[in-house]
Order: C-alpha cells, then sequence, then structure tokens
C-alpha cells in the first residue's frame, strides 16, 4: 500500500506543512522524509509545522517532532510548531518530551509573525 | 461462609419474637442511658428499634443465622447501612453508631440467663451466638459510619478542586491563574488543563501563574509547576511565575531546583508589568497633562 503524503506548502523563504490527518509512523517517516529534501532544493529559512488538527500523539512521533526541528536546524531552517492542542502538550510533557529548542505559536498568523521578527533579528 | 455449617437451634431469636415488646422496651432505655440518643426523638429510635428486630427475627434459614454476611441477613444489612450513614451525617462518633446494635446485648442476655438457668451448657451456647452475630452487625455499622465519612471527604475534595481552579483574563492576551493551597498531581492536573483549554479559547499568548497562595514548595510541587510551565510553551504561549515569596525562594535555591528559563517575578503586578511589555504595551499615568 502505497503511503500517503502531507503536502508541504512553499510561501517564499517558509514551508508550510498542515498535518489534518491522524499521524501514523510510517506517514511521520515519510513527512520527515519530504521536508528535509523541501528544505534542502531551495533556500528555506523556516517551517511551519500546524498540527492544530493532531488529537492524538505517541512518544514516536514526539520525538519525530524533535528530530525533524533539528534537521531543519542543521540544514539552516527553524521549526515552528503551531497550534497544539491542550492534550497534545500535556501528553508530550508527561512523557518527558519538552521539545526544547523548538519554536510555538497559537496559530499560523502569529507563527509567521514570530518567524519575520527572527529573520528580522538576523540580517 | 464457616468451615461446618452446623444446625444451630436459634433460641435468643425465639426469645426476640415471643418477648418482643419487652426486649424492645430494655434496649431503648439501654440506648437512652448512652446518652447521645436522646437527641433523637424516641418515637423514631423505637420504630429503627423495632424494625430492627423484625429483621433479626425473619432470617427464615436456620443455617446462615451465624454468618452476617449470608444472603439471608442482607435486609439487616441495608438497614444498619442506612442507619450508620444517617447518623454519620447527623454527627453521631463512631462508638455511639455502634452502640445501636450492641446495646441489645444486656437485655438479651438478661433474658437469656433467666430463660436457661438451670442449663449452663445450653446458656453459653446462646450467647456465644448471640454475640457472634450482634459483633458481626456492629462492626459492619462501623464500617458503614467510615463508609458515610469517606463520602463526606471525597465530595469535599471535588468542591475544593471546582472552587479553586479559576482562570481569569487581566488583559486582552493576558491570562492569570490564582493558585490557592497545596499542590498535589491531581490538582494540578486540572489546574493545567484548564489553564491550557482557556489558552485556546482566549488566544492569549501570556499566562501568569501567581502562587502567593500556594504555602510551601518543594521538590514535586516544583516539578509540578514547570510541567504547566513548558506544556504552555509548547501550545506557543509564555508563562510567567509570580508571588513567590523569600521563603520560597530559599527553599527553591536549597533544594537545588532548576527553574530553567522560566521567567518568575516576586508580585503579580511585576509579571503584569512584564506581560504587557511582551505585548507591546505599557501604562502611563493620566495626571501629566490633566488641566
Amino acid at each position: 500500500m502505497a503511503v500517503e503524503r502531507i503536502p508541504i506548502l512553499r510561501m517564499g523563504t517558509c514551508l508550510l506543512v498542515t498535518i489534518q490527518v491522524d499521524m501514523y509512523d510510517q506517514l511521520a517517516i515519510a513527512l520527515q522524509n519530504d521536508l528535509s529534501k523541501a528544505i534542502s532544493e531551495r533556500q528555506t529559512n523556516c517551517v511551519l509545522l500546524d498540527i492544530s488538527a493532531l488529537e492524538i500523539v505517541d512518544s514516536f512521533i514526539g520525538r519525530m517532532m524533535a528530530n525533524t526541528a533539528a534537521i531543519g536546524r542543521i540544514l539552516g531552517a527553524e521549526t515552528v510548531v503551531v497550534g497544539m492542542q491542550p492534550a497534545v502538550a500535556i501528553t508530550l510533557v508527561e512523557l518527558g518530551l519538552s521539545l526544547r529548542g523548538i519554536h510555538t505559536a497559537l496559530d499560523v498568523e502569529r507563527g509567521m509573525a514570530l518567524v519575520e521578527r527572527a529573520a528580522a533579528a538576523r540580517s | 461462609m464457616p468451615d461446618i455449617a452446623p444446625v444451630i437451634r436459634s433460641d435468643f431469636r425465639r426469645l426476640i419474637v415471643e418477648r418482643r415488646e419487652e426486649v424492645l422496651k430494655a434496649w431503648v432505655k439501654e440506648q437512652l442511658k448512652e446518652g447521645r440518643a436522646e437527641s433523637l426523638p424516641a418515637n423514631e429510635l423505637r420504630v429503627q428499634c423495632d424494625e430492627f428486630l423484625t429483621l433479626i427475627a425473619d432470617p427464615a434459614d436456620s443455617d446462615s443465622i451465624l454468618d452476617a454476611d449470608a444472603e439471608a441477613w442482607a435486609p439487616a444489612r441495608a438497614f444498619l447501612a442506612d442507619l450508620s450513614r444517617t447518623r454519620a451525617r447527623q454527627g453521631f462518633s463512631p462508638s455511639e453508631t455502634a452502640s445501636f446494635v450492641f446495646a441489645l446485648k444486656r437485655p438479651l442476655f438478661a433474658m437469656l440467663r433467666a430463660e436457661f438457668a438451670d442449663d449452663a451448657a445450653q446458656l453459653g451456647d446462646e450467647i456465644w451466638h448471640a454475640t457472634e452475630l450482634l459483633d458481626q452487625l456492629g462492626l459492619l455499622t462501623m464500617e458503614e459510619y467510615q463508609r458515610g465519612r469517606e463520602e463526606v471527604i471525597h465530595r469535599q475534595q471535588q468542591e475544593m478542586l471546582e472552587l479553586s481552579t479559576p482562570v481569569v483574563t487581566l488583559w486582552d492576551g493576558v491570562l492569570a491563574l490564582p493558585m490557592i493551597g497545596t499542590l498535589d498531581s491531581a490538582r494540578t492536573q486540572i489546574v493545567m488543563e484548564t489553564l491550557l483549554q482557556r489558552i485556546v479559547e482566549t488566544g492569549a499568548a501570556i499566562a501568569i501563574i501567581d502562587i502567593t497562595g500556594v504555602p510551601t514548595v518543594d521538590t514535586m510541587t516544583a516539578q509540578h509547576l514547570l510541567k504547566t510551565v513548558t506544556a504552555t510553551r509548547l501550545m506557543g504561549a509564555e508563562c510567567i511565575i509570580s508571588g513567590i515569596r523569600p521563603q520560597i525562594a530559599q527553599t527553591i535555591v536549597h533544594l537545588g531546583v532548576d527553574l530553567g528559563d522560566v521567567t518568575t517575578k516576586a508580585t503579580l503586578a511585576d509579571a503584569f508589568r512584564v506581560a504587557l511589555s511582551r505585548t507591546g504595551r505599557m501604562v502611563s499615568s493620566a495626571t501629566t497633562n490633566g488641566d
């Protein structure tokens, strides 16, 4: 069975990934591969990971999120996780995954603002 | 269940049935002597005793006579459970509650002594049977009393949890959570859930947790606080801890708790000022160009 893909949208030097389906391990691995490829193909400053539709998370998905962010940073892009649900946040904290080094924002709009601020500070 | 199922002659129950009025009268009198039962209307006590005597005399199955756990005693058990809970709520002490059953012993034994005056062996057996049964029923009232009290405590705990976790909006985009009382895992969980839920609802960028009302902070409490802060951060909001008293600051340092990069302030006012400046606002005096 072919693994379904999560679309990665490019907006200038930003990538926008919106997770609309329940994550399972295969999908997370595919996303990580696609995302690292997309970051390295063209100049990318930031990745916005919108998980507001994600209701359930396990340790594997949490770890994949942290890893994806770390990979992005090596390739020169900051990851901003936006719209995390309370239940997901509590689960991640209880799992001991505090995702240090990842930026977070309440929604995509604020995520974009955060990215622009960071970019302005860098230049 | 008893190992042997003895065939038991339940003479003490026959006595209760035959000389019921006499037993009832002596029993009620015995209880009134103990003091507390006086606060009940004498009539009510009499009705309760009467009903219980009916239930004692009732179980027809004489095999189960010594075993208060047996099916035949279910109505008597239910009656006692109800009685104990009512008395627990009315403020009776445990021993006052239990004496309802134990007070029956004296009139009953006196009657047995008169009945079997010339048969010591029979008298001993009867007293033993009666004691065993009444003791079991007495212990049952104690258990039920305890359970009734625990229910009260449990309900109060629930009410306290509901009372103690208000999340208030200080300003557009600034939430405050004044915590009062000791923080344990259950409370922190609820606090965390309420706070995160409110952040989703209001889209607030900053949450202030004020711990002025928290009497002590130990490693456990600190860990709970850090969890809440981390969860808030994961959702994309910022968290400030305020209301840290000098002693608590000392305790935190002595315990070696690392609050990491959490913003902490001494008072809620300080925290509010930080929150305003982070959201790009400031408070200025209105008197400069007054008149």
